[in-house]
């Protein structure tokens, strides 16, 4: 390989950082009090709004059945309002979060729901607002559950961060499709499947050490 | 006010006398008796009926009842009697639908969000599968009643660890609940319900997930808070040793509806009601099984009478008065008498040769019910 073409791969591998990075911030940041929300505001649960419940729950569902590379081109005028470009990382990152919120916020849902209801009534019988509950109860009992939720999340994060091309915003993917593919490159396509291999053997050894740190007390 | 006199007069002095014996004994004795004022409850025709797929289903009906300050109040029945609903209607983890529930004199039902808070600080809970926190210390878990309502942190340590060693945990606080055992860890959930330093304690099948040993070792626990702090405790239980062991009254439900209430020595002495009965059949034990097919309904010469004298309550029966009033040679064949509350209560199985009512009748007068359960041979 010569040395453009490893420039090439660095610059493309910290633009996928960069987007997953953040769009996986914005997703945790989002995609929690979602999660939160779906829990809490069932009937019977310490929020209920049966009604907001089922409206949040299906425009979570429309996103999560609309395939990414749709979603990358549909959201084009939404991506403009919020960014002023549609080509580029920061393009790239719009669809990312919005695709990945909805995703994590499920999963995130399912560890939330596994907290044992009698927690919720110990802690409402030591006289805990709600407030208490959504913070010393289910967020730290669920946690594990949603850290590797998380994990989940960023790995697949990684993987549809490749279609980001699309838009021009450059990344592993990119590189991949542009010169292994379409100018049959081989070892550029072998040296990115390696460092993509690579990356998400880390982000899952990572994650799963976490969960283990945490399921250990 | 009570929660004025539970402020005021609860001095945390009760608390700290114990393990400062310098610092004002009598005070701590004066606040004891003071604090009987609070710490009762009152249910009025307490109703609870849950709707459910198979229709609507009456939890409690017309619920009566009086707890009075310093009791420990048992709570039996079958399952699904209505006694977890009960329990729960205190602390307003579950509402009637209609009547009410009083505590310290006050209704509860129109209580808002903040004074439902309060009430919650004054009535404390313990729970059968403990429901402490994974993710946090033991301190966390304790200290959590207090962080929720506001208390300053210097407080709140000093106040952890203080319930801490009332439980007899002190070098337990930064382990995680998952390294504890059952029984420890229902000593945390007894000191996270008593660090707001409540007037009532709910337990709800508290040692039902013990084992035989750890379950005596926190009913003596939860009966040395009553006496020391003078805490109310209501407590749900299946197993009748429980209530022998610590209630001072107990409470029978069936179907939703109280069958029977009273001291415990009064109901377990002479339970009335057939649900009562066939609860505390376990206690209570039959006739020896090599005696029952050799028992005769009819005497004939050369048998012995077999008399069951139950006592319920009375003072505890004199041998001598009892061989002197039968006047013949009297021949124990099984005896379960214990003291419960002060008070004899159970079962003699005598064989006397030859009773007549006469004898029948004197042995009354000692006190107790003579039954004439048959006949045995003489010399069986």
């Amino acid at each position: 390989m010569s040395p453009q073409m490893i420039d090439r791969l660095w610059q493309a591998f910290l633009d996928t950082l960069v987007m997953v990075g953040v769009s996986a911030g914005i997703a945790v940041l989002a995609g929690i009090p979602l999660a939160l929300f779906l829990v809490t505001s069932e009937p019977g649960g310490i929020f209920p709004a049966p009604k907001a419940n089922r409206v949040v729950g299906t425009i979570v569902n429309g996103f999560r059945a609309v395939p990414f590379i749709v979603l990358l081109v549909a959201l084009i005028p939404f991506t403009r309002l919020v960014t002023g470009t549609t080509i580029g990382v920061w393009a790239a990152i719009v669809p990312l979060s919005v695709s990945a919120t909805p995703f994590f916020a499920r999963i995130a849902e399912v560890s939330l729901r596994e907290v044992d209801a009698g927690l919720i009534e110990a802690a409402q019988s030591i006289g805990c607002r709600r407030r208490h509950i959504l913070l010393h109860v289910l967020l730290p009992e669920a946690l594990p559950g949603i850290l590797g939720g998380f994990t989940i999340t960023v790995v697949s994060m990684i993987g549809a961060s490749a279609m980001a091309g699309a838009v021009g915003a450059g990344g592993l993917g990119d590189v991949a499709i542009r010169y292994g593919y379409q100018r049959f490159d081989t070892t550029v396509m072998a040296a990115v499947i390696a460092v993509l291999i690579a990356l998400v053997c880390l982000v899952q050894f990572t994650g799963d050490l976490a969960v283990r740190r945490l399921r250990a007390r | 006010m009570a929660g004025l006199a539970f402020d005021s007069l609860r001095a945390p002095a009760r608390w700290i006398a114990r393990d400062r014996p310098g610092v004002a004994a009598a005070p701590a004795v004066v606040t004891a008796t003071e604090t009987r004022t609070a710490g009762t409850v009152r249910f009025e025709a307490a109703s609870k009926t849950y709707l459910s797929a198979a229709g609507p289903v009456q939890a409690l009906d017309s619920v009566d009842l009086d707890v009075p300050a310093g009791a420990i109040f048992g709570i039996i029945g079958r399952s699904g009697a209505g006694k977890s609903s009960l329990l729960r209607t205190v602390n307003r983890l579950e509402e009637p639908t209609s009547g009410r529930v009083l505590v310290d004199g006050e209704p509860i039902e129109a209580l808002d969000t903040a004074g439902l808070v309060a009430l919650r600080r004054r009535v404390g809970m313990i729970f059968q599968h403990f429901n402490l926190l994974s993710a946090k210390t033991v301190r966390g878990n304790v200290a959590l009643p207090l962080k929720a309502a506001g208390l300053p942190k210097p407080e709140v340590a000093a106040r952890v660890e203080e319930a801490l060693r009332l439980v007899g945990l002190e070098g337990k606080a930064d382990t995680y609940p998952s390294r504890l055992s059952g029984g420890q860890k229902q000593r945390v959930g007894i000191a996270r319900a008593l660090v707001s330093r409540p007037e009532i304690l709910l337990c709800d099948e508290a040692t039902s997930a013990l084992d035989p040993e750890t379950t005596l070792t926190i009913l003596n626990l939860l009966r040395d808070i009553n006496r020391r702090l003078g805490i109310t405790i209501i407590l749900i239980t299946h197993e009748m040793s429980v209530i022998r062991e610590i209630c001072s009254d107990v409470v029978v439900l069936e179907t939703g509806r109280v069958v029977e209430t009273g001291p415990v020595w009064r109901v377990f002495g002479a339970p009335e009601h057939p649900t009562t009965r066939a609860l505390l059949e376990p206690l209570s034990r039959g006739l020896p099984a090599d005696l029952a097919p050799r028992l005769q309904p009819h005497p004939a010469p050369g048998t012995a009478t077999v008399l069951a004298i139950t006592f319920s309550g009375q003072a505890a029966p004199d041998l001598s008065a009892l061989a002197a009033a039968a006047g013949t040679p009297v021949r124990l064949l099984q005896a379960g008498i214990e003291r419960i509350q002060g008070h004899a209560v159970g079962r003699m199985l005598v064989a006397v040769d030859a009773a007549g009512p006469d004898a029948e009748d004197r042995l009354r007068a000692l006190g107790g019910t003579i039954e004439r359960i048959g006949y045995v041979a003489a010399d069986d």
